[in-house]
């Protein structure tokens, strides 16, 4: 049995094959889970664990640690809004209790349309555009409810609520899971490979006697 | 609570696509290009000078772009404040390989300068990386970005993607015989990976838990338990000016003991909040909350209550430390810390109690649970609070507080000078029992508001006529 698509399971060995061991490559390989089916299944975490080399209780032993990761069933948007200080000393809270007074749900919560889930979450990293809100993790800065509501209107209407973001982010909000729209991808011909703890030989070429020659450097 | 009633920043020196970074008047050496809308292509990046200082450092011998950065005196700008050429020079000789570990998992409360340098300028990043690769013979260098900032991750990707077409990084780097790959890795939500060596058990697959110590720094025992430079962003950020301008121009700017630029984000209760590139040591809190260039004061003309000097974890300030320089010698010295470049500044209208509770809330919940001190004292620490604010408080809970700190915290607490109390300032940083400062950092806000602010936690515990049920007073003359 197999649980990545085939898509993704070219995109595991890739993303395995960044790493000089294979461990290192389960956090993203929890997000690649998430991304195919919107939260992290018992089967993801088996077929993670056979492609990392380890057990499916220690995926679900580190993946438990991280809150994005989530083990059952969540809305196709997750609202995160932000109560930390700088937020709460702008409306946060108050933001936070029109959220889930309009949509219906406390915090944990999902809609009965599987649409939104709403999250009460630590700061977020847009302290200075308080009280700020993100939507699968895109973001929504000085807001206040209607904003929100406007958010939620363009959502269920199938828009795209991004212009009302802040930050020069455009495009389409992915269904939850999705955390980057693009991938980073390594051409063969330009890799440098990876170099594994076990094969401590010797300082890296341009370190050894002569200095490296930069081809068009000036300085 | 009051209504939201901050200026919204519009205007020229506004911009709409950095949302919250101020361009302002003064030294740009980190944010020279966040103008440009398209700030963060590689075309803008290289006809803005990107990858300047790379080739300038690919001229040099290793040993050569080391001693340089050590020249510039280029502190940490995570939070800690180490000297990053110091700390570059604890890799042990002849263990290789050695990695790099690129700390992007910005979460302190209150930190809102990292994100923008990953969204608004990647290659700067990158080439930040690159050099601090050349410079240690780092094999390869993994960029650990926090998991909930997508855009950072796309505008990386992309960036990344660019530069290894165009053979910036990857094999072979400007046809020299330097060789490194980058590696994008997306963090997943935990506050504590932002602890260095937490940051590396989460890059091996793990729970993220802070490492037992010694050895302190990873340079000696890290990733792989192999040799690792853990740097923050805006640390590696810096490096491109630095190996393109020298570390002597580069120490024109700012202090002598804390050369160059930072950024500062400045939250709450302020006119125009925001994140600006400052000066190290050569202006105070009180420009920067009150000067026309940077916040231009507290909202609707009130009155400063309190600020936190460097994000959540920091002591507090008040009225008498406004005039301390931005140094982080003087701020220690107060009984705080710069941090991670976080002030949040706090009016006369705030709910002291609230406002501690939220800060220890915070702890509470990204305690990671290894060292019994934080996990069951954080918690205790946020249940007491959450009493008290409702009414239900107990008359000994504020000494109790203070014991559940003394036991994560042993010893006086840095806090700042009291003056109409005639107390002293006990210096940063507070001692621990804990493996890392989450747990003593829980400590800050309480004893930073109670010290300050006691009666508005007492006035809680002792106004509990509204809860209890009284008899309805006996009218006079009414028969017994």
């Amino acid at each position: 049995m197999t649980y990545f698509t085939e898509a993704n399971a070219r995109t595991a060995a890739e993303v395995i094959a960044n790493y000089p061991r294979p461990r290192s490559a389960i956090i993203p390989l929890l997000h690649l889970a998430q991304e195919q089916e919107g939260w992290v299944t018992r089967d993801a975490m088996v077929e993670i664990a056979e492609l990392t080399g380890a057990t499916p209780a220690e995926i679900l032993g580190t993946g438990s640690f991280y809150e994005m990761f989530k083990f059952h069933p969540v809305g196709r948007y997750v609202v995160n809004v932000c109560t930390n200080i700088s937020c709460q000393l702008l409306g946060g809270e108050e933001l936070l209790h029109h959220v889930e007074e309009s949509l219906g749900v406390h915090a944990g919560g999902t809609t009965d349309d599987g649409m939104f889930t709403v999250e009460d979450v630590e700061c977020v990293a847009a302290c200075t555009e308080a009280p700020c809100f993100t939507v699968n993790y895109r973001y929504f800065h000085r807001a206040d409810p209607d904003t929100f509501d406007a958010v939620v209107d363009d959502l269920r209407s199938g828009r795209s609520p991004l212009a009302r973001g802040a930050q020069g982010d455009d495009g389409h909000v992915p269904a939850h899971g999705t955390l980057g729209r693009l991938r980073q991808h390594v051409p063969d011909d330009r890799r440098a490979g990876v170099v594994p703890p076990e094969e401590a030989g010797e300082a890296p070429v341009w370190l050894r006697p002569a200095p490296a020659t930069a081809g068009d450097s000036d300085g | 609570m009051a209504e939201p009633t901050t200026v919204h920043p519009a205007g020229m020196d506004y911009v709409p696509h950095a949302a919250g970074f101020v361009a302002n008047e003064g030294p740009k050496l980190l944010t020279s290009r966040f103008p440009y809308e398209d700030s963060y292509t590689l075309d803008r990046a290289l006809a803005t000078g990107a990858y300047v200082g790379l080739k300038s450092a690919l001229g040099r011998a290793p040993d050569d772009v080391h001693a340089e950065v050590r020249e510039a005196t280029l502190l940490g700008r995570g939070g800690a404040g180490f000297p990053a050429g110091v700390k570059w020079g604890f890799c042990p000789e002849g263990v290789w390989p050695r990695y790099l570990v690129v700390n992007g998992d910005e979460s302190e409360p209150g930190t809102y300068k990292d994100r923008l340098l990953m969204e608004r300028d990647p290659h700067q990043l990158i080439e930040g990386c690159l050099i601090a690769c050349y410079a240690l013979g780092l094999s390869q260098c993994f960029l650990y970005v926090r998991g909930e900032m997508a855009l950072a991750q796309e505008r990386l990707a992309t960036a990344l993607n660019d530069a290894y077409a165009a053979g910036y990084v990857g094999r072979n780097i400007c046809d020299t015989d330097f060789s490194v790959d980058i590696t994008l890795h997306w963090g997943a939500g935990a506050y504590i990976v932002g602890e260095e060596t937490a940051l590396i058990e989460s890059l091996e697959g793990n729970r993220g838990m802070p490492r037992l110590k010694p050895p302190y720094f990873p340079a000696a025992i890290g990733l792989y338990g192999k040799p690792t430079i853990v740097n923050n962003v805006e640390t590696l950020a810096n490096l491109p000016w630095i190996l393109e301008h020298g570390a002597a121009a580069y120490k024109g700017y700012g202090s002598e003991a804390s050369p160059g630029t930072r950024l500062f984000a400045i939250s709450g209760h302020v006119v125009r909040p925001g994140v600006y590139e400052v000066e190290q040591g050569v202006t105070t809190f009180r420009n920067l909350f009150y000067g026309d260039n940077f916040c231009r004061g507290i909202r609707d003309g009130n009155d400063l209550k309190a600020f936190i000097p460097g994000g959540a974890s920091a002591p507090w300030f008040f009225e008498e430390q406004l005039d301390l320089p931005i140094e982080a010698r003087d701020v220690g010295a107060a009984g705080s810390m710069l941090g991670s470049g976080a002030m949040v500044v706090m009016d006369h209208t705030t709910d002291i109690v609230k406002a501690c509770l939220r800060v220890v809330r915070f702890f509470a919940r990204e305690s990671c649970g290894k060292c019994s001190p934080c996990r069951e004292g954080t918690s205790w620490e946020e249940k007491i609070l959450e009493r008290i604010l409702d009414g239900h408080g107990r008359p000994a809970d504020l000494d109790l507080l203070l014991d559940i700190g003394e036991n994560i915290s042993p010893g006086p607490y840095p806090v700042a000078a009291h003056g109409s109390e005639g107390l002293d300032a006990v210096p940063f940083p507070p001692r621990q029992t804990t493996i890392c400062p989450l747990g003593p950092s829980s400590v800050a806000p309480i004893t930073s508001a109670l010290r300050r602010f006691r009666s508005e936690f007492e006035a809680r515990i002792t106004r509990r006529d509204s809860l209890s049920v009284q008899a309805a007073p006996v009218a006079e003359g009414a028969p017994a």
